[in-house]
């Protein structure tokens, strides 16, 4: 199956390995991935303002590169994600926004968020499926113990995300058991890192970072896994602690064989 | 209220898109708000200052500034409020005034380090500048 690909900014500079292994694994899946052509960078957060259309564009134009290829979106950036889903949601259910935001854009045909946009973990469990990722594992990560860091952009508002249940997710702890290893649930894995905090009040950063990283310790996990460049900034810059955390596309291509 | 207040409070609510007529001030979001202990207003507090028109000290205090959207007070509202949006709306009326800006481009080089995250930079910029 082939899908448009949206790496995003940090994928390219920061955030290598997310982007190297995800590329890798998907091949490996036998899921192909062409990356979208002259992709613009999403903004980093969603305009939440019902006045704000200029920032909203540069999303739309890469969902609408998507649908003109007639291709499902994946991203794999938590913030990517979010910021293309939203706006996505509001170009399907936000008359005003989609109105301006055509007029602007003039496209061939105006865009209605008509383009399916899914997370790479939401490929790995509805299109792979868990069951059938595990069977491809040549070499499982037995003996691990994995803290899934959901963070906050890829579950919430749940109500537009639906990405999982926001309040007890469950994706990234099965993909944990799909390579083999064994998953710790800890209570702050789905609260905040600190986010842009680091750059305004960096000692906000450092607090909410080593929360995260000290629930984690206290359940006994080994490493975190993560699917966002700047929670795993925070987590291993600001964060007071030695715990390991990696994108969890590495460890997939880990346990696939192809890292 | 200053007849001033009164329209600026309307164009909050124009720009956020939420209603804090909504809020039962049960103080859940508050609660659960990871930017609590640096915020002079607290997220049900704005939407009471919003709701009774007292935008005027939330105008004045940088406690919109300290919100991270986590989405954690819209998510867990048990009245569908949306706190984050309210928030954002007194931001972007700080911001949008002249002279508003929260960082300037010359604030960043001493900010840096080789692992810094260039999300990190655009959702700064995104946050702080218009």
């Amino acid at each position: 199956m082939t899908y448009s690909y949206y790496p995003g900014c940090t994928l390219k500079t920061k955030a290598k390995d997310l982007d190297r292994y995800a590329r890798a694994s998907a091949a490996a899946l036998g899921i192909e991935l062409e990356e979208i052509e002259e992709w613009q960078c999403c903004g980093g957060v969603y305009p939440q303002a019902q006045d704000e259309i200029a920032t909203k564009l540069s999303s739309i134009r890469t969902l609408n590169a998507a649908k003109e290829k007639g291709q499902d979106l994946i991203t794999v950036c938590s913030g990517c994600h979010h910021v293309l889903k939203r706006v996505n949601h509001d170009m399907q259910t936000n008359d005003d926004i989609r109105t301006r935001a055509n007029n602007y854009l003039e496209l061939d045909v105006p865009y209605y968020g008509e383009t399916h946009i899914i997370h790479y973990l939401e490929m790995l469990r509805d299109v792979v499926g868990f069951d059938e990722l595990k069977k491809k594992v040549v070499n499982p990560l037995k003996g691990k113990k994995i803290g899934a860091y959901y963070g906050c952009m890829l579950l919430r508002p749940n109500e537009e995300m639906a990405f999982d249940d926001p309040e007890n997710p469950v994706i990234m702890e099965n993909f944990i058991k799909a390579i083999g290893a064994t998953p710790v649930i800890y209570p702050f894995r789905n609260e905040c890192c600190g986010a842009y905090m680091t750059l305004k009040k960096k000692e906000l950063a450092e607090e909410k970072s080593t929360k995260v990283l000290k629930s984690a310790e206290g359940k006994g996990a080994d490493m975190l896994i993560t699917a966002c460049p700047l929670c795993l900034y925070n987590l291993t810059t600001n964060g007071k602690s030695e715990l390991p955390v990696l994108y969890f596309t590495e460890l997939l291509a880990e346990a696939l064989g192809v890292k | 209220m200053a007849e001033n207040y009164k329209e600026i409070t309307s164009e909050i609510l124009r720009i956020s898109g939420a209603n804090p007529t909504k809020c039962m001030q049960c103080g859940k979001c508050s609660g659960t708000c990871p930017a609590y202990s640096a915020m002079e207003y607290h997220p049900h507090q704005f939407a009471y200052l919003i709701r009774s028109g007292n935008v005027e000290e939330l105008l004045k205090s940088d406690a919109s500034l300290y919100c991270l959207s986590c989405f954690a007070c819209s998510e867990r509202c048990p009245r569908g409020v949306q706190p984050a949006k309210l928030i954002e709306a007194v931001r972007l009326q700080i911001l949008r005034e002249q002279d508003g800006d929260a960082i300037k481009p010359e604030d960043i080089p001493c900010l840096l380090d080789e692992n810094l995250p260039q999300q990190a930079l655009v959702s700064a910029f995104r946050k702080y500048r218009k």
